[in-house]
């Protein structure tokens, strides 16, 4: 065909840093500690929960209401009013969406303008850029810092700017994007950084898009705090989830959005001009599991006391494992994932396939080819104009069965070995 | 961008102010931050025939032949397959981004043998949430602002929203009557006017939405293999891309062939094909479907889903593709699924034609598809007591939810303004459900006359 045929909206975000490192990963059939997801099951209820709905009546297998179904958006409505301090109503206030993934681009597209200007705190997780340019928006971004005094060893120590991140606003600044937990530095907000961040966000009439798909998961007493459950918050606020990360089910993609009806409603806008509805039968059964987990809430038979416990664990293995062998872990406060500063190995990427890509993303390609072992590299979470800052630095995935991180450490011990 | 250009190129679509939205938004205007109004993608898309009607159906005294799903189970197997898939650890994490590759494999086995070429599973297909998601993910892909993209009028609603947002602007042709009056219309009487076809082709045509089997007049081999040919050929003398939605493609009935427009010359490297698993083996609510098309079109679809949802569930993919090779072995007998769904429903087609023709209404009976469009001129309901603002047949539809508890779907929901008068005396009442709803259905309209 003579004519050009794609919409200029494709342009510059057809790169995408999953696609091509879980092919590489798969291609030379990696220890896989690279992309985001469990190597072992959801828990067993919400497995049957699943089995329930798949054996229930015929409306499990037909169309569900557009914007959620109604036992899980009451079952949500029910569970988090509880811990925002907002009674949150089912049907106004929430989305249910593919994923949360979903729920960041119907944000984008229903809020965010040709020109309008969207703040990204860096490192974040690489979907928001390219859905921010594909919204027509422009990306402005403002990295966490290690602090200049100490030793660098824990995502606490990663912080913000106050006045770097003030100076980032304009008046096109329409809405700020956080992640806490945060991937890839598992980095869990504290009240006070949160209170700033609220403090800019009411100041300058900022949205706050909060993507908190690791809420559950936090370490070491560190806890995780709703900035929409801030003053002056919830109107201003969409706060993003996710049923794959909660209940250990990537592979179900659902994941939601709540916030003020009146942001909600736009958002709602977008879903029926795109998926319009989201599977039925996997909503009843993450409706199942936030049932039983309100419930049992705050006692150890909860899931997501659960899920943490056995996380603390793999990620204090993990951490051991790569200081063992010279690597120099951030001891991540939440999330699933660990960086690690590569800085101080010396190997020789001498591959001419890799010429002129950045030094982790080198590295990862020979840790996969060479070593067997998949990781991802963290510039890919930085913007362009600041990923040289943060060239060495390559991320790990804890939430894989002992078995794989035992397969992990036995490939860095020999690589250790040998050199 | 343009924003003048962009609101003088949008097509007024229906504006009901009975609808609640345009008072909710009036109501909260006090709690909206100056800042935080919506963006111009969506501006006047908030409104939507199934959030309107699909609520007031959901009342269980009411007999709904309104919105398109079963309520007849789907195949124990497809069910099976599900609960195996879940029961695998692995197949509850996420899975290929563009489509899981056991579904991808067997989609491009199923759609090789039915287009007679070789498919590739990981370049030519993309797996999308639904037929719905894989209209939105070519809209994104292929259509932009300054395009015009035409539709055949009556239209699967969601087709003109999703131009819309896309920035393009939607150019309307209505399937017309044929003329002559006849015992029994069916939805081959329905066509398209060669000139006036050719008329609204241009330069910035992009593309041209045929959907076959059609929703809602249930027009399938869209119209003849003449008629295919004819906007084949349009859209070769334009360069323009052809976007064909064949979600009801297993469901045409006796006498009748589903043809692909893929399948004609010079048609494969311009045309995006869209299935649905949902309608395929009555599973609507999985949500599942697929673009089939030539790989330097799918690439740009491939991009929009990883910066949209990215994948799809994957146990839902397990089962829909262990579905597709059970019946891909089967595929040439009255077993498939494929055939023996067409031959069950054809027998309720048959059975709701008659019950309506009693009732004193006109049915246009379909081909293809699930659906079939009542004409209710002859009952001369008086509605000039309801709201003067809605069309006739929205203002039928709620009369008869309301005094006769029978649920269906407006059909100038399906046209631009223009066309209203021609269709605003028709409404589409869905088949696909079980003898005892049809039951329900035939007593409310034996008893249509009396009080």
């Amino acid at each position: 065909m003579a004519r050009r045929l794609h919409a200029s909206r494709t342009d510059g975000v057809d790169k995408n840093v999953w696609v091509e490192f879980t092919k590489l990963a798969a291609d030379y059939k990696a220890v896989n500690l690279g992309q985001g997801f469990p190597d072992f099951s959801p828990p067993k209820f919400v497995q049957d929960a699943f089995c329930n709905a798949v054996s229930g009546g015929f409306q499990m297998h037909q169309y569900t209401r557009a914007f959620g179904h109604p036992p899980l958006v009451k079952n949500m409505a029910k569970f988090f009013s509880r811990i925002v301090g907002h009674e949150i109503d089912p049907f106004e206030d929430i989305l249910v969406t593919v994923g949360a993934y979903q729920a960041l681009f119907s944000a984008f597209q229903a809020l965010i303008d040709e020109g309008d200007e969207v703040i990204i705190v860096e490192p974040f997780f690489d979907c928001y850029q390219p859905m921010v340019k594909m919204a027509g928006g422009k990306a402005v971004y403002v990295p966490l810092r290690p602090k200049a005094d100490g030793a660098i060893l824990s995502s606490g120590d990663w912080v913000l700017n106050p006045k770097e991140l003030e100076s980032k606003i304009t008046p096109s600044t329409k809405a700020i994007v956080i992640n806490t937990p945060n991937n890839p530095l598992g980095k869990v907000y504290k009240t006070e950084e949160l209170q700033m961040i609220a403090d800019l966000c009411i100041k300058h009439d900022m949205l706050c898009i909060s993507d908190e798909v690791y809420e559950w998961l936090t370490y070491d007493g560190a806890k995780h705090v709703k900035i929409a459950s801030l003053p002056g918050m919830w109107e201003r606020t969409i706060t993003v989830g996710s049923g794959g990360k909660t209940f250990s089910a990537t592979g179900w993609k659902v994941g939601w959005a709540i916030g003020a009806g009146h942001i909600i409603k736009h958002m709602k806008t977008i879903h029926q001009n795109t998926v319009y509805h989201c599977a039925t039968a996997a909503q009843e059964a993450v409706a199942q599991g936030f049932e039983r987990e309100y419930e049992v809430f705050g006692t150890p038979e909860s899931y997501f006391l659960q899920l943490p416990a056995m996380l603390y664990h793999k990620r204090n293995k993990l951490a051991a494992c790569l200081q063992s062998v010279g690597l120099q872990p951030i001891m991540p406060e939440g999330g699933y994932f660990m960086i690690a500063d590569i800085s101080s190995v010396k190997v020789d990427l001498n591959d001419k396939r890799t010429e002129g890509e950045s030094y982790d993303f080198r590295f990862v390609k020979w840790l996969t080819k060479e070593k067997g072992l998949a990781t991802i590299p963290v510039s890919a979470f930085y913007s362009p104009e600041h990923s040289k800052e943060f060239d060495k630095y390559i991320r790990f995935c804890f939430v894989k069965e002992d078995s794989t991180l035992d397969a992990a450490g036995d490939i860095l011990r020999k690589w250790s070995q040998a050199q | 961008m343009n924003t003048a250009r962009l609101v003088l190129n949008c097509t007024k679509f229906a504006c009901y102010p009975a609808n609640i939205n345009c008072r909710r938004r009036l109501c909260t205007s006090q709690y909206m931050m100056s800042r935080h109004s919506h963006t111009k993608r969506i501006a006047g898309l908030d409104k939507n025939v199934w959030v309107a009607f699909t609520s007031v159906a959901a009342d269980p005294s009411i007999v709904n032949l309104g919105q398109g799903f079963p309520d007849i189970p789907p195949p124990s197997y497809v069910k099976e397959a599900l609960a195996k898939a879940a029961s695998v650890d692995r197949m509850n994490q996420y899975t290929r981004g563009f489509g899981h590759p056991s579904l991808v494999k067997a989609l491009s086995q199923v759609y090789g043998k039915v287009c007679e070429r070789q498919i590739d599973p990981f370049k030519e297909i993309l797996v999308t949430v639904g037929g719905y998601g894989s209209l939105f993910s070519t809209m994104q892909a292929l259509v932009e602002e300054g395009d015009e993209v035409i539709i055949i009028e009556p239209f699967f609603d969601c087709y003109v929203p999703m131009v819309r947002m896309a920035g393009a602007k939607p150019v309307l042709i209505p399937l017309r009557l044929k003329p002559g009056k006849k015992q029994t219309i069916t939805s081959a009487d329905w066509y398209l006017d060669p000139d006036e076809l050719s008329s609204k082709f241009n330069s910035r045509t992009k593309a041209i939405i045929i959907n076959t089997p059609n929703n809602p007049i249930g027009k399938a081999s869209v119209f003849t293999r003449e008629e295919l040919q004819m906007i084949a050929d349009l859209c070769i003398k334009h360069d323009t891309l052809c976007f064909s939605d064949e979600v009801y493609e297993w469901l045409v009935y006796r006498g009748h062939q589903h043809i692909k427009i893929a399948t004609l010359p010079g048609m494969w490297d311009r045309t995006i094909t869209i299935g649905s698993a949902g309608k395929t083996f009555s599973v609507t609510g999985w949500k599942l479907g697929w673009s089939v098309g030539p790989e330097h079109l799918i690439k740009h679809l491939q991009t929009v889903m990883q910066n949209t949802l990215y994948t799809c569930p994957t146990p839902l993919q397990e089962a829909v593709a262990q579905g597709l090779l059970l019946n891909l072995k089967m595929i040439d007998q009255p077993e498939c699924y494929f055939s023996s769904l067409a031959e069950e429903l054809e027998g309720k087609r048959d059975r709701m034609a008659a019950i309506l023709q009693e009732a004193g209404m006109t049915p246009v009976i379909p081909e293809g598809g699930y659906f079939m469009l009542v004409d209710v001129t002859s009952l001369n309901q008086d509605l000039s007591h309801m709201d003067d603002d809605d069309a006739y047949d929205y203002k039928f539809v709620k009369w008869m939810i309301k005094e006769k508890k029978l649920a269906a779907i407006p059909v100038t929901a399906f046209v631009g303004d223009e066309s209203k008068k021609q269709f605003e005396k028709y409404i589409r009442l869905c088949f696909i459900k079980q003898d005892s709803t049809l039951d329900a259905a035939e007593e409310i309209l034996k008893n249509w006359s009396k009080i």
